[in-house]
């Protein structure tokens, strides 16, 4: 990230350094007196997030934050208010996530800050840039269990990468340009600064630019050249290198540098959930995506490679499976701009540590091109044997089949929200995506409800793009109140509802591991055609296997907000699977596949 | 293995909370967590005893210095460093045994800074292994109570 041009932070820091150079150039004896510029809390809050360039914000009004809003209310800053603080920041995410920039979320204090919680714990698993702003009690009412009071920053300390209070007016430009440069460089995250009404409607002097004071952060984008080499030899010796890309690739924008540094060395490359997209599915070298709900020929792969190239990846345990049993015959190399990333799951033979954009860059300049004519026959075998399949014989709806439908009629080249739990698998191994920042999806918490919201943020940052959400219908009923901000704004975005009627992944789950025990499983969904009508959206329902493409088009077709309820296979469910505990070759499910073809 | 993790950090409010939640986060134990000024009225050091084995204790320093308040962490192991505790010890002291309490005390080169009827404050420093063997060589006369700072640390020849 660090290494992005024209990232917020950076323009402010280049700013900076024209004030400063300007004030330096005076003479020293012609010291005028600087005409002081009193401004409010609030209005320096205004003031410091247009400097940052932000023109679209997301959050929701309550007492402690009513200064701020007022001084909102005449700022060139698109707002747009959701239906709940949580959708809010999850929308903050999406835009960030769909749009490079950093997401910013505001809520008042107490219950609004803590409806954050779960949206700002979202972006800290996936590395999220989002600064979150929020209304505390006057400084003097702190610690007396005022109304609507919370220990915000206390509450929030574990689901942030930083966060702070602010107690005094005159630290607020500082740490607001802070909150931006922290959230946006380095592994990315959620930083909260929290700000006590009084604060916001004091006044000071902002004459002198606030220069950012952070000791305690540095960031090293450039990579141990030694390192950088000895990582080059390791995959120019490699016979059978695999490359898994992490959603750090992402971050980095470095989806060209990795597909470049790719088809130098000539490397089959996986991906993480997160890393969708950064590299083109549809090449012959995509082993698209490894891990639990992965591709046979990906986890395969991993499993047999003797050179294992991970970038902005984490080893999380839904990829790795068994840990003693992963990648057991491969020299692992790491890159990742997090230096505490490395060698935290797994032991890391040749660790580089730095900014993926420049890292890969410096290596594509060491690699030579492998023919590895044996590995890619073998890995064409494995795509052969065992590809996403389903059986569309049945006359019921197939989840799969809908994914499959969406894909083909939007050309791969719609934005895609999930939900979680099986649609979100489907989505993953069904949509071939192609760009990167085209694959939004909660990975590391795992957040139901995510979907909608996603969508709305992500259709706010990419306006003129088809937005949709491939939701699940459990997933869909956490945040599904958020219709009514897409109807608000008029954002044409799809929501996709695999309906059928479980909490599909528990439910697969309790087939599998609870010898079919459905316990509370089932839910009585409304009816969504209606339901999305009553919120001023368009709905139908398809429950006819015939009907999908025209239910798929009529969808994409619908300038409101639409829902399509398409009542899906109930007990279908997704291979292939690693159960919990056993090595990424240890597939369930293959058996189904093969007797598919 | 016993590491001496010596980390400086911004003196900002929510810096301790924020390094205490982390090793509760993620499983790791403290033995000592000592917090002081230093040199620079901006920052403090903490010195935190850990006991892991080495892939746990790198995790720890790692984390600690992700954390944004967080300056600089060095990790002692493995170097030479002066490390002392500073310890007060109430010890039941009747007058007919005060005369071998007292040698001892001298022995280990503690002070005592508080006397009664029934009982000797003894004030002691020095290595963690010092204070346990003065703790060990009390407990027959019965120890009344015991408060200790926890290790601070400095390598040598700086």
């Amino acid at each position: 990230m660090s290494s992005k041009p024209n990232s917020p932070a950076e323009s402010a820091a280049k700013k900076k350094t024209k004030t400063k150079a300007k004030i330096s150039a005076e003479p020293k004896s012609a010291k005028k007196p600087q005409t002081k510029q009193m401004k409010t809390g609030a209005q320096i809050i205004v003031d410091t997030l247009i400097e940052q360039g932000v023109d679209t914000m997301f959050g929701y009004l309550g007492g402690v934050v009513l200064p701020l809003f007022d001084r909102l209310y005449d700022a060139p800053i698109n707002f747009i208010i959701p239906r709940h603080e949580q959708g809010g920041c999850h929308m903050a995410d999406a835009y960030a996530r769909a749009s490079g920039k950093v997401g910013v979320v505001v809520a008042t204090s107490g219950p609004g800050a803590c409806n954050l919680v779960t949206g700002l714990a979202t972006a800290m698993m996936d590395s999220i840039p989002i600064v979150a702003l929020t209304g505390q009690v006057r400084t003097t009412l702190i610690g007396n269990d005022a109304f609507q009071e919370a220990d915000t920053t206390g509450i929030t300390r574990p689901v942030t990468k930083y966060n702070c209070i602010v107690k005094d007016v005159k630290d607020l430009a500082r740490t607001i340009r802070e909150a931006f440069h922290i959230a946006s460089t380095g592994r990315p995250g959620p930083v909260l600064i929290d700000i006590p009404v009084d604060v916001q409607v004091e006044k000071c002097d902002t004459s002198e630019p606030a220069e950012l004071a952070l000791p305690g952060y540095k960031i090293k984008p450039h990579g141990n050249s030694r390192q950088i080499s000895q990582a080059a030899a390791a995959i120019n010796k490699s016979e059978k290198p695999v490359l898994y890309v992490g959603g750090g690739v992402i971050s980095a924008n470095a989806s060209k540098e990795l597909t470049a540094f790719a088809e130098k060395s000539h490397l089959p490359v996986t991906m993480t959930l997160l890393a969708l997209g950064c590299y083109d599915q549809s090449k012959p070298e995509s082993l698209d995506m490894l891990g639990m709900h992965g591709s046979a020929y990906a986890n395969y792969a991993v499993q047999q490679a003797d050179c294992l190239i991970a970038i902005g990846a984490r080893f999380e345990d839904r990829v790795t499976g068994k840990i003693k049993a992963f990648a057991p015959n491969a020299k692992i190399i790491h890159i990742d701009i997090d230096p505490a990333s490395i060698s935290k799951n797994v032991h890391v033979d040749i660790p580089v540590v730095g900014d993926a954009k420049v890292i890969l860059t410096e290596l594509t300049k060491e690699v030579e091109f492998r023919q590895r004519k044996e590995w890619f026959a073998k890995i064409a075998e494995w795509k052969k044997k065992f590809p996403f399949r389903y059986d569309n014989n049945s006359s019921v709806i197939k989840p799969q089949y809908v994914v499959e439908e969406i894909c083909r009629q939007t050309k791969g080249k719609a934005i895609i929200a999930t939900g979680v739990g099986q649609n979100q698998m489907w989505a993953a191994q069904f949509y071939k995506c192609s760009v990167p920042r085209q694959f939004i999806s909660s990975g590391g918490l795992g957040t139901m409800g995510f979907g909608l919201p996603a969508a709305i943020g992500a259709q706010i940052a990419m306006p003129n793009a088809t937005v949709i959400d491939i939701d699940g219908d459990n997933s869909f009923n956490m945040t599904m109140t958020e219709l009514s901000t897409a109807v608000q704004y008029k954002l044409p975005i799809k929501v996709c509802i695999l309906n059928n009627g479980y909490m599909g992944m528990v439910r697969q789950w309790q087939e599998l591991f609870y010898n079919k025990r459905y316990a509370m499983s089932h839910i009585e969904n409304p009816e969504y055609e209606k339901l999305a009508k009553a919120l001023g959206a368009e709905g139908f329902m398809v429950d006819k296997k015939a009907d999908v493409a025209a239910g798929v088009k009529r969808m994409l077709d619908e300038k409101k907000p639409c829902v399509a309820d398409f009542r899906v296979e109930p007990e279908e469910n997704v291979w292939p699977m690693v159960p919990a505990g056993k090595g990424i070759h240890e597939m369930d499910g293959l058996d189904i596949l093969e007797s598919m073809a | 293995m016993k590491h001496i993790i010596s980390a400086l950090v911004e003196n900002k409010p929510g810096v301790l909370a924020h390094v205490a939640g982390m090793f509760a986060a993620r499983a790791f134990n403290i033995d000592s967590l000592v917090v002081g000024r230093t040199e620079d009225i901006n920052l403090s050091r903490m010195t935190i005893v850990v006991i892991g084995d080495d892939k746990v204790v790198e995790q720890v320093r790692k984390q600690l210095a992700k954390i944004v308040p967080v300056v600089k962490v060095q990790d002692f192991v493995g170097q030479p460093v002066v490390a002392r505790d500073l310890m007060l010890i109430a010890i039941s002291a009747p007058a007919a045994k005060r005369p071998e309490i007292f040698a001892l005390i001298e022995m280990f080169k503690g002070k005592v800074v508080d006397i009664g009827v029934k009982l000797v404050m003894v004030e002691i420093s020095g290595p963690e292994a010092k204070i346990e063997a003065f703790i060990n060589v009390c407990k027959p006369y019965g120890i009344k109570s015991v408060a200790r700072t926890g290790t601070i640390a400095m390598p040598r020849q700086i």
